[in-house]
């Protein structure tokens, strides 16, 4: 933090502010309207989670999981038991495979949902925040048919999946398929170009293809910056390399390649292809199988460790875990994509204005459970 | 015309004049008082329900108990209205406590008084001065000192952030607001509102009634600004950077809480109503019938320009529930940049019409 002169002044954005998804402060030093400087302050959420999991067996890391980004929890238990496999060498059966994709995907989409409502929100747009949420209620519905579950699922296990699909679940996802992809036209009309939304995003926050790989921004962020890197595509894990579908990459339709906007149409145009991955597992779906038949009795992974990354909705998602041998990680890392994506901000908000650093902060799409962990 | 016809019946025989005044001012405030808050109850419900309509929900539907259970939730605004007076009365330790409760009065003072200029039918108005529309714009103004005393005697931060936008924001649209009534009053010749309203009626074009509005292209250019920068004067969405509840907080309300809010709060609709009111009359004819010649009895000049008023009111909803909001600069651009030389040149393209067409 610099030093404050005169004319200027601190700010405290939180950690009690309407748009600061979570609880994070942002100290501010502004002259004026202009900021000058930023320093994300985080921990307020702060749960222990990689040191509560050194006292865990490796089953009950996965609640655990599920409570750091607690808008996509599928696809953090992915990432988890997709590490854990790879350590234990299980090979688990296709339909197994092809449920936790269909899963992940369906929990990017909401994820994305919220993530874009929400942004819409920052910069005062209220009803596409209600449009989105209308939509993603149905993916929770889809969750809550299948586990229980709506936010926090503890869905995949090491080996499998704690519940094998409904009946009636591949209709009831054709369903909102066939619902939800010409709602993304609504949703284009309403806020993506509409011109108050053009000239509050574009040319905003521009991250820059070199700044963001020097800092490790992954995921839609790095995408929406025009570079092409998408694990699913690059390091594919489970079985992604059977799916086609593209990476959507920022283009700077409106304004400069990296900026606001950028960031917020990728995850647009992401939700599409995810579609399409949907519709393709749902198609190859294998209908038999027993979803519990690669579980092991007990995980006690041989001693090693294993660095696995995965495509969460935010990004580059990795799980370092060391096993000594014993029923216990030890040592589970966390690698968070949002926590390097909050790392970027002061970067690439200095200088705009107060309210852009709400629209850059939000276009970053932050969640603070896996920031603090 | 209601205060010279209560002048005229106060009993001449009172020997001191002042008494008179004072007796009128207020026979004449109550109703209005009266009226504003009906109308805040009117418009709440009615931008619950349009913005439930707008957002695919259904809004104040009569579930629970006690007030809210009424017939489609219609008693929803009055239930707010009296959670908000009986709620504790949180002044901030720091704050300047004189001008912190003197605020919202000024805020309130400025939208009450411009309704006694209002023509609400050929014979209710309050008073109709022959400076009238001046008058409206001179005090509407008014309010912009409370926001920014508002914002300062708060003692917070964000109260002062919201309290500078304001001003900045409400003392620019006025020149566009203005300009755009010099064109009404060039083409009128008066300032007097019901003499606005008397010019309007009849035919133009053969068919349209003779509105401001369809005048000629530039008066309706007219119009467009004018309503506009009334919604920023009123600071609702896209113009509500004052308040800016995703970046402020609450802006220069955010140390206020129960009655006190409530006043911000309905002055916000009071201003909405005048903005609405005067739009109807120096462009929509105010109280006059749509169908000329027709239907133009004082009873129904009230419900003309209740409509009309009331039509404007729910395009600022709509307004609301559709567009993301300007930035503080952005704002400005749109004003400096776009409105005032656009008005700067309709008063001559309104004079040069005005001498060619006739």
């Amino acid at each position: 933090m610099g030093i404050v002169k005169g004319d200027q002044m601190v700010l405290n954005i939180g950690p009690q502010h309407p748009s600061t998804h979570g609880v994070l402060r942002l100290k501010v030093v502004t002259d004026g309207e202009i900021v000058s400087d930023i320093e994300p302050i985080i921990g307020y959420l702060h749960r222990c989670f990689e040191k509560h999991c050194e006292n865990s067996t490796y089953e009950q890391v996965i609640p655990f999981t599920d409570r750091c980004d607690y808008i996509a929890s599928m696809n953090n238990n992915f990432g988890y038991v997709v590490a854990m496999e790879k350590l234990m060498e299980i090979k688990v059966p296709d339909r197994v495979e092809y449920i936790r994709i269909i899963m992940a995907e369906l929990n990017r989409i909401a994820s994305h949902l919220l993530a874009l409502g929400v942004y819409g929100l920052d910069v005062g747009a209220f009803t596409p925040f209600l449009y989105m949420f209308r939509d993603r209620e149905r993916i929770l519905d889809i969750f809550e048919l299948t586990c229980g579950a709506r936010l926090l699922y503890n869905y995949m296990w090491v080996g499998g999946v704690s519940h094998d699909l409904p009946v009636g679940f591949v209709e009831t996802v054709y369903g909102f398929l066939d619902y939800f992809e010409p709602k993304l036209k609504e949703y284009n009309e309403i806020l993506t170009y509409n011109k108050i939304f053009i000239e509050r995003t574009a040319d905003v926050g521009v991250l820059p293809p070199e700044v963001a790989i020097s800092y490790g921004v992954s995921g839609p962020n790095l995408r929406g910056s025009g570079v092409k890197w998408d694990l699913r595509k690059d390091e594919p894990y489970s079985i992604y390399e059977r799916f086609d579908f593209e990476v959507p990459v920022g283009e700077g339709t409106v304004g400069t390649t990296g900026d606001c906007w950028d960031r917020f149409y990728v995850r647009m145009l992401e939700m599409i292809e995810s579609a399409k991955i949907l519709r393709q597992a749902l198609k190859n779906l294998p209908q038999d199988g027993d979803v519990h038949q690669a579980i092991p009795k007990k995980i006690r992974p041989p001693k090693g460790s294993i660095y696995q990354r995965t495509e969460s909705p935010r990004g580059d998602l990795a799980y370092y875990i060391i096993s000594d041998g014993s029923p216990e990680p030890y040592r589970l890392k966390m690698r968070s994509p949002a926590f390097t994506a909050l790392s970027v901000l002061n970067e690439i908000s200095r200088g705009w204005m107060l309210s852009d650093v709400i629209a850059i902060l939000g276009s970053l799409d932050i969640v603070l459970g896996e920031i603090d962990r | 015309m209601i205060v010279d016809w209560l002048i005229d019946w106060f009993p001449t025989s009172v020997a001191w004049p002042g008494l008179t005044f004072v007796v009128v001012v207020i026979l004449c405030a109550i109703p209005v008082f009266v009226f504003i808050a009906l109308y805040a109850l009117v418009a709440i419900y009615g931008e619950l329900k349009i913005s439930s309509f707008i957002q695919d929900k259904v809004g104040p539907m009569g579930q629970g108990v006690g007030l809210h259970a009424w017939r489609w939730g219609l008693l929803q605004p009055v239930a707010d209205a009296l959670k908000l007076i009986l709620k504790e009365d949180i002044i901030p330790s720091s704050a300047d406590k004189k001008l912190f409760i003197l605020a919202p009065f000024i805020v309130f003072i400025g939208a009450f008084i411009a309704f006694s200029a209002l023509p609400f039918s050929q014979t209710l108005i309050i008073a109709d001065m022959n400076i009238g529309i001046f008058y409206i714009l001179a005090v509407s103004s008014l309010g912009v000192i409370g926001i920014i005393l508002a914002g300062w005697s708060s003692n917070n931060k964000w109260s002062l952030y919201g309290a500078m936008r304001s001003a900045a924001q409400i003392i620019s649209y006025e020149i566009p607001v203005a300009l755009s009534i010099v064109v009404v009053i060039m083409l009128t010749g008066t300032m007097s509102m019901q003499g606005i309203i008397q010019y309007q009626s009849g035919l133009i074009w053969g068919f349209l009634p003779n509105w401001l509005i369809f005048n000629n292209p530039f008066t309706f250019l007219a119009f467009i600004i004018f309503f506009i920068s009334g919604v920023a004067e009123c600071n609702r969405t896209p113009f509500d950077i004052p308040e800016a509840e995703s970046e402020l907080v609450a802006g220069a309300f955010t140390e206020y809480s129960g009655m006190r809010y409530a006043f911000f709060f309905l002055s916000e609709y009071a201003n909405m109503f005048v903005v609405s009111g005067v739009a109807a009359t120096a462009f929509m004819g105010g109280w006059l019938s749509p169908i000329p010649g027709m239907l133009n009895t004082p009873a129904w000049g009230l419900f003309w320009f209740m409509s009309k008023s009331m039509f404007l009111i729910f395009m600022m909803i709509w307004f609301r529930w559709t567009f993301p909001r300007l930035r503080v600069d952005q704002l400005m651009d749109v004003c400096w940049k776009g409105f005032i030389p656009i008005s700067l040149f309709n008063i001559f393209g309104v004079g040069i019409w005005h001498l060619i067409v006739g």
